[in-house]
């Protein structure tokens, strides 16, 4: 057990010296995201530093947490972070991001109006995250397995695929995933038995538990499952990118949503900087660039998915009305709430052996 | 200062001084602190640097004996660590017995550098270079359906033996080198001392060859077990659904959820564990040795 815990120190180093080392320059744009989802794409940095003089600085985290945990170690550091909406209230309570004022952002009126409204990215009529892209966790299908794509999550449970069945390594998302099938809603989970019995029950089914984008797409490419839980961001890519037999499944019971939005953290040098990369960063042009060359989720502003073609995934399938009604987003969660979710899945994981 | 001197073992210590400084304080920096940081960790509620408050408290401790899933766990590395360590011993021990008295010159040189060529290789490498041989489809499937003339299906991939597999692939080099080196140094001349005196081979290696080469394959056994009972990375790849042990769950708290004081309280029962283990076994394995 030596590896871990060494690891683990050298990153609270890191993170500690990391706080006298980086001071953030004014022309400096420091950004913290997810590592390979956009904000690092070389050609858009290369646009954006061209276009604003500003020189772009990435930094990633590896989960939601670790993030929260930057911000709060290095202040001033970062001038852009990338935060799930789910956590946005979480960072603003811990005063680590700051308002933002979205007339310095042009883009921002054609954002439309209902992820703009998300009443988990506004305090008292403050703007405290600009919505950038949202997607969902749904199913994908291996269709050299499928004649007809199913249109029900009770095909994870059909004793034909018994063993080509995978779910993401994730408490949460196996939790609201099994609320989903239990018919129940996400963010109040009423019935955690019926959760917890549903979930046993797909134990026996599944092959692994996936938990990166590479994994799911290498079981594919060798005809090793047949369908599983899926972004729909990556399902595009996996289809566009890399060619493979993969469609997503937007089940009738309904699938989870999640909502990504940048924001400036408290004690950021250079916050002009900082509102003209927001706003490269939901302009149409970079979307349908990142769409074309990369794959991406759906973007939160109007004009930039409806700049795509009139095929395209994202707009075609996830720009349906009717599939609007069935998605669920995701709220914050409580601490207490997660551990209870760690603690069902663990169990759910160790039951299996 | 000449009189201090004097004394015999006191100017040895002296001397040794500067050659044993560096490597006492590599120790102190890159283990004794880290460990102590984490032992500091895992007595507290939050930690320091999530910026809340935080208080000292046993619970991490406490958690670990009210949830019965981490004994459950905790037993299955245990079990892991004894079966790789053994697949170790049956795979290790005939080889290094064969590169210590059979062969010589060359092709000893050889053998030995293909024994320990998984050691120059990344770890990760390794694991998913496995897990292309193992799963149904893959390199070991496909030649074997080549061969045979009937059709057979092989997925080991994501199992209980793909992780033994990968495990024993990566710990067997070192039972193969402590027991080369114990090996080695059995005096040719006892080997046929017992032969003149009508031993059979059986016999040679029962009563003269494993005891005289038993503090290496203690040692192996040791260096082996320890690091299997804790390891993450091979079952989490290689065993899929199965794949979670005592290691992969530490893993989570420090990587999935980031509660580190829990995966500080859990990795430091685990080398309590181990230590106890080791130390109920030494005195059978002193007699042996």
């Amino acid at each position: 057990m030596r590896m871990p815990k060494l690891t683990a120190f050298l990153t609270a180093t890191a993170v500690v010296t990391s706080v006298f080392t980086l001071a953030a320059t004014a022309a400096e744009v420091h950004v913290l995201n997810w590592k390979g989802y956009g904000a690092d794409e070389p050609w858009a940095i290369a646009a954006f530093e061209k276009a604003t003089g500003n020189k772009v600085v990435n930094d990633f985290f590896n989960s939601e947490q670790e993030m929260l945990t930057k911000l709060r170690t290095n202040p001033g550091l970062y001038d852009v972070v990338m935060i799930n909406a789910a956590f946005n209230d979480q960072a603003m309570a811990e005063k680590l991001i700051q308002p933002i004022d979205v007339s310095k952002i042009p883009n921002y009126a054609d954002i439309s109006p209902d992820k703009a409204g998300s009443p988990m990215l506004a305090r008292d009529g403050k703007v405290y995250g600009v919505p950038w892209v949202w997607g969902l966790t749904a199913l994908a299908i291996n269709e050299k397995a499928f004649e007809t794509p199913p249109t029900s999550i009770t095909e994870m449970w059909n004793e034909a695929h018994k063993g080509r069945v995978v779910i993401r390594d994730d408490a949460v998302e196996a939790v609201q995933f099994g609320a989903i099938a239990t018919g129940q809603d996400i963010n109040d989970i009423k019935d955690m038995e019926a959760v917890k019995t549903k979930l046993t029950s797909l134990m026996p089914q599944i092959k692994t538990f996936w938990s990166s984008e590479n994994d799911w797409n290498q079981m594919v490419a060798s005809n090793q499952i047949d369908i599983g839980t899926y972004w729909s961001g990556s399902a595009d890519r996996a289809k566009t990118h890399f060619k493979l037999p993969v469609a997503l499944v937007i089940p009738q019971e309904g699938a989870v949503a999640w909502l990504d939005a940048f924001s400036i953290p408290v004690g950021s040098k250079n916050v002009a900087g900082a509102e003209a990369f927001i706003n490269y960063m939901i302009d149409p042009s970079f979307y349908v660039e990142w769409v074309t060359k990369v794959g991406a989720p759906v973007s939160a502003n109007t004009k930039a998915v409806a700049a795509l073609p009139e095929d395209a995934f994202n707009r075609k399938v996830m720009g349906d009305p009717d599939v609007a009604k069935r998605i669920q987003f995701q709220a914050p969660i409580t601490d207490a709430q997660r551990e209870a979710y760690l603690a069902l899945w663990q169990e759910l994981k160790v039951n299996v052996k | 200062m000449a009189g201090q001197v004097a004394s015999g073992s006191r100017s040895g210590l002296r001397s040794a001084l500067p050659l044993l400084l560096p490597a006492y304080l590599w120790l102190t920096v890159a283990i004794f602190l880290p460990l102590s940081a984490m032992v500091f960790f895992s007595f507290m509620t939050e930690l320091p640097l999530s910026g809340k408050a935080w208080a000292f408290t046993l619970e991490n401790y406490t958690t670990f004996f009210s949830q019965g899933l981490y004994w459950t766990l905790l037993l299955a590395s245990l079990r892991l660590g004894l079966e790789v360590t053994l697949w170790c011993v049956f795979i290790g021990y005939p080889a290094a017995y064969v590169l210590a008295k059979v062969l010589k010159g060359r092709s000893r040189e050889a053998i030995f550098l293909l024994v320990i060529l998984p050691f120059w290789s990344n770890g990760l490498v390794r694991i998913f270079s496995w897990a292309m041989v193992l799963r149904e489809g893959g390199i070991l499937d496909t030649a074997l359906n080549a061969v045979l003339p009937f059709k057979i299906n092989i997925d080991l991939m994501y199992s209980y033996p793909a992780v033994i597999i990968g495990l024993v692939h990566s710990y067997v080099p070192y039972m193969v080198l402590t027991c080369y080196l114990t090996l080695q140094a059995i005096d040719d001349s006892l080997i046929e001392a017992g032969r003149s005196l009508g031993a059979s081979r059986l016999q040679m290696l029962r009563w003269v060859i494993i005891p005289l080469s038993m503090p290496g394959l203690v040692a192996g056994a040791a260096l082996i077990f320890v690091p299997v009972v804790g390891s993450f990375m091979e079952p989490r790849i290689l065993g899929g659904r199965t794949g979670t042990f005592y290691g992969t769950v530490i893993e989570d708290q420090f990587v999935a959820v980031f509660n580190w004081p829990l995966g500080a309280a859990l990795s430091f029962i685990l080398l309590a564990v181990v230590l106890v283990i080791l130390a109920l076994a030494s005195p059978v394995l002193r007699r042996a040795a």
